[in-house]
């Protein structure tokens, strides 16, 4: 809660904070003490209290309210029950309308966001989501964004045998590299320089598994953001061999956001 | 350009030697491949058949460059299973029908394969194989034929066999057992023997001339019958047109029963991994470094299998003790392999009544050497010093294979293995939770443009099951670039892992690039994790407090020369590996150093091996590297003599200088760029090297290594190998200051 008050703050936007459950006086009184800093800086804020089924209240909210982004804490990795039900967070992400903010690690005093990795997919969402993340990134002050180009290995069409396929192989990446980098660079031309200006931005393609590899990479830098782009449609048969996304999901590697 | 031509000259440049190399390699598969053959109760000549599609085939369409091809070792066991199940034309069948798997395997690109067994368990296997044929064969070396139900008895006979020899009445079965032990013997020592001359020929090649000498000795000279007992000679070896006359017809009689499935089975496992590690260890010795294309020679090893089966051959796979001595003599590439099958056709068209000379219990001795290599009781050390985890795997896929049978032994093997990683992480989960899911991540990081190396993470955990994902990332990077492994966010390595990593770091050093592998600090520390931590340098701590004699001599002479010395282990040797000496041979570790102040000479005392694997024979020599302040041309001096002199035939130049023809008499120098060298010796350091003892000098640009034999050096030795080097690098010195004078003005 702290955390979202922040970034509303940040963004100049209205919060609205849903809690499934009936409303009393006491639940009221408690978030009206933990937002009161928040609202002295001007937060507009407003509490919603519906009974029912979590998953349901929440996506239902979140059409009827027109609501932009939505901000749910989340376990750092499923167990295999969960994994195959769901559980809440998870089941939001998956079937949410708007983009969606997954925090690991919620915490009550603010710890600064410097380190942003976006994906840079082949994909007609890709521009979107980078230029959000860009926006994101300025409003938060962030130093440094990655731009990870995920490459199948597929793309590449040839299987390292020996020296010579070896060389061929390293001929088509460097190939890759170069286009995947144009692309993304012609998004970035895109954006308007005064976002861009405080924010040290590289690209870094990796050829691996689409949705696992940035992930991973995410961990490995230890990025204190990692902005996706929605995915298409999953469906169970989905979690069962996991794939883009879901590999993210199952181990959120550091705070998502999942851009729709 | 044309990239035709670039190849072709360089191969006819390498052919004569290549030849020469293929003779070698034909005088020991000859032996082996009858020893092979009769090991399984097939006949003799179906060894040297497999050998001859096997080098004709593979050595055009496969994809490796120096192994060698024939009957395996490791297939010894299950063709011996398959012969007395379904019968000789029941197995050519299964053999043809085990190529065509593995074609399958090499098209469906599974040449990992091999990666997925835990390398404990695969050495648990090849002790057993390496059991089975030295129980069956011991007996027979000792002329003591005889017929049990499993390989176990056969084991147990053996000191009632031992105690037999001594109440032979029989002369003749005296005679076989007394060549029996004498050819063994002739195994045993004779790499112990390091003689120029004794090493022209195999030792395999030996016990073959010795006792067919010794056949003829006695009919032409003592003219006697030979006193070996008649059924302890080698029976019908045919001519070659009766070879070709009565080809045999396999029987697919048997191809609707299970028995016949389970050999098909056992033979393509058996091959596939026996060639596979293989394949991969020569790679290791390769002197140009080369990668081998597995799936393409997995295909050619199924057609020559094949087509063997169809001949009357058995499985061809490839062999790694023939490919060493490939590589130690000079085969560069394939055109060796197919040299090693003609020659064997040559020696079956000429010699092959000859070869009906000689004696069973010869063959067998050489066997029974093979056997107990693969066996031998430093395998089982080794295991101890990895970790006691490792010794049970081995030992359970050992005795499951012994008493049951290879596929159950290296099921056995896998699921042991698997259970003891539960047993250690405490929890199954990490394993079951993460198995199917990517763990390896890679990305070519481009920092700075003087530092680009290529980064690998690890995630979960790291075994036998998932390695192919990592080995498939580690793949994909040429051997020249920097790789750093890091295993921080990884719970678990095991010990296939980590020995198939310390091979890659061997590899990535030998071709000039850089492998790392860091983040397993943290195991060190995790107590969870003792075995990943273990793993990591499992040196042996065998330096004990009380030093030995020589050690103290040593001590005294450090002390009188005023050197500093150091009797432990020295594992950094990569300085080393590039001199031309090393290129074919593995460093293991140099110890008793002695360093001078201006450490400018080193004297040390250096264990390295040749070959790989059962071939791997470990030499301990005494040598000296000295740094050079001026760079100089590399070269290589050796004495000149005959087996220089025939290399010389095989396509490598002596270096001769004029007005110096003695010099040159004596000295056989080679290196690469002949004007350079023949600038840097001048007068002066002809002179000295003409009036010293003989040394083996190499440079390999900026620093000498100077030895005399391949045997530790005597304390009275290593006096004269110091004053030697420091006499050399006076005359070195003195010599380079006006040669750089000379080139500035």
């Amino acid at each position: 809660m702290y955390e979202a008050a922040r970034l509303s703050l940040y963004f100049n936007a209205k919060l609205v904070l849903i809690h499934v459950g009936d409303k009393t006086d006491e639940k009221y009184q408690k978030f009206e003490d933990i937002l009161a800093p928040f609202a002295k800086e001007g937060l507009e804020h407003e509490f919603i209290f519906t009974p029912g089924k979590p998953v349901e209240v929440i996506l239902r909210a979140t059409n009827i309210l027109k609501i932009d982004l939505l901000i749910v804490g989340a376990l750092q990795r499923e167990n295999v029950l969960n994994y195959y039900v769901g559980s809440i967070a998870r089941k939001i992400t998956r079937k949410a309308q708007c983009s969606v903010l997954l925090l690991i690690k919620p915490s009550v005093d603010r710890v600064a966001c410097n380190h942003i990795v976006v994906n840079g997919l082949e994909d007609p969402k890709t521009e979107q989501s980078i230029k959000t993340a860009f926006y994101v990134g300025h409003q938060l002050g962030a130093s440094k964004m990655t731009i990870v180009e995920e490459i199948r290995q597929q793309e590449v069409h040839v299987n390292v045998d020996d020296d010579i396929s070896l060389r061929k192989a390293e001929i088509a990446k460097e190939k890759l590299r170069r286009r995947e980098d144009s692309r993304v660079q012609k998004i970035v031309n895109e954006i308007p320089q005064e976002i861009k200006d405080k924010i040290i931005m590289k690209t870094q393609p990796i050829f691996g598994k689409r949705g696992y590899s940035i992930g991973h990479y995410a961990e490995v830098v230890r990025a204190d953001l990692l902005i996706m782009n929605a995915p298409s449609k999953t469906r169970f048969w989905d979690r069962l061999f996991p794939h883009d996304i879901e590999h993210i999901l199952t181990e959120l590697p550091t705070d998502v956001l999942i851009i729709q | 350009m044309s990239p035709k031509k670039h190849h072709i000259v360089p191969f006819f440049k390498a052919l004569p030697r290549n030849i020469f190399s293929g003779f070698v390699v034909s005088l020991i598969a000859l032996p082996l491949g009858l020893g092979l053959a009769m090991a399984s109760e097939a006949p003799p000549i179906s060894g040297i058949i497999t050998a001859v599609i096997g080098g004709v085939l593979v050595s055009i369409l496969g994809g490796s460059h120096v192994t060698i091809t024939g009957p395996g070792n490791g297939l010894v066991g299950v063709l011996l299973i398959a012969i007395t199940a379904l019968g000789l034309e029941g197995t050519y069948a299964a053999i043809i029908c085990s190529g065509g798997l593995l074609m399958l395997l090499g098209f469906l690109r599974m040449g990992k394969l091999a990666d997925f067994f835990p390398s404990s368990a695969i050495q648990g296997m090849l002790a057993a194989i390496g059991l089975i044929i030295l129980g069956k064969q011991f007996h027979i070396m000792l002329g003591n034929k005889i017929v049990r139900d499993n390989s176990i008895q056969y084991l147990i006979e053996i000191p009632n066999s031992i105690k037999g020899v001594f109440h032979y009445q029989n002369t003749g079965l005296i005679y076989a057992a007394i060549f029996g032990v004498i050819s063994l013997c002739i195994m045993v020592f004779y790499n112990r023997i390091r003689n120029k001359y004794l090493q022209l020929i195999p030792a395999p090649m030996w016990i073959v001339l010795l006792s067919i000498g010794f056949s003829y000795y006695y009919e032409l000279v003592a003219q006697q019958p030979n006193p070996i007992a008649s059924e302890y000679m080698i029976s019908g070896i045919p001519a070659l047109n009766t070879i070709i006359a009565e080809l045999p017809i396999p029987n697919f009689g048997g191809i609707n029963t299970l028995t016949f499935w389970s050999s098909v089975i056992a033979l393509t496992l058996i091959a596939s991994i026996e060639s596979l590690l293989s394949i991969k260890a020569v790679d290791k010795l390769d002197p140009e470094k080369r990668r081998s294309n597995i799936n393409r020679d997995l295909k050619a090893l199924g057609l020559a299998t094949v087509g063997s089966g169809f001949l009357g051959g058995l499985n061809v796979v490839t062999v790694i003790a023939r490919s060493s001595v490939n590589v130690n003599n000079g085969g560069s590439n394939r055109s060796s392999n197919f040299a090693h099958a003609i020659f064997l056709v040559i020696f079956i068209a000429l010699f092959s009544t000859q070869l009906t000379r000689i004696p069973l219990p010869a063959l067998m001795a050489i066997l029974v050497y093979t056997g107990y290599k693969l066996a031998s009781p430093t395998v089982v050390r080794k295991m101890f010093v990895i970790g006691k985890e490792q010794v049970l795997i081995f030992l359970a896929t050992l005795l499951t294979t012994l008493f049951v049978d290879l596929i159950s032994g290296i099921i056995v093997g896998v699921l042991i293995t698997f259970a003891i990683h539960i047993l250690i992480n405490k929890s199954a989960a990490l394993f079951l939770r993460n198995i199917f899911k990517p763990n390896v991540l890679m990305y070519h990081e481009h920092e700075t443009a003087a530092t680009s190396n290529y980064y690998v993470s690890v995630k979960h955990f790291s075994t036998f099951l998932n390695f192919y994902k990592l080995k498939q990332q580690l793949d994909a990077v040429p051997e020249s670039a920097d790789v750093v492994v890091d295993f921080s966010k990884c719970e678990f390595v095991d010990h296939t892992v980590m020995e198939n990593l310390h091979n890659y770091q061997e590899l990535f050093t030998k071709k000039g690039g850089h492998f790392e592998v860091v983040g397993l600090d943290m195991h060190d520390t995790d107590s969870e994790h003792p075995f990943a931590l273990r793993r990591i340098l499992p040196i042996p701590n065998v330096l004990s407090k009380n030093l030995t004699r020589r050690q103290h001599a040593l001590e005294e002479l450090a002390t009188d020369y005023k050197l500093t010395y150091r009797p432990e282990k020295n594992k950094n040797v990569h300085t080393l590996t590039h001199f031309f000496y090393f290129r074919t041979k593995q460093i293991q570790y140099i110890y008793h150093e002695f360093k001078d102040e201006s450490s400018l000479i080193n004297l040390f005392d250096i264990v390295y091996s040749e070959g790989e694997f059962i071939a791997k024979e470990n030499v301990r020599s005494t040598m000296i590297t000295m740094n050079l302040p001026a760079g100089i041309p590399s070269f290589t001096i050796d004495k000149e003599g005959f087996l220089e002199k025939f290399y010389a035939i095989a396509g490598l130049k002596d270096i001769n200088i004029e007005g110096h023809s003695d010099f040159s008499k004596r000295f056989y120098l080679l290196g690469e760029d002949e004007e350079a060298i023949r600038k840097f010796f001048c007068n002066e350091l002809i002179h000295f090297l003409e009036s010293n003892p003989y040394y083996h000098i190499e440079s390999n640009g900026d620093q000498l290594l100077i030895f005399f034999k391949e045997r530790l050096a005597t304390i009275k030795e290593i006096k004269a190998l110091m004053d030697y080097g420091k006499r050399l690098q006076q005359v070195i010195l003195h010599i380079d200051t006006p040669l750089v004078v000379n080139e500035l003005t």
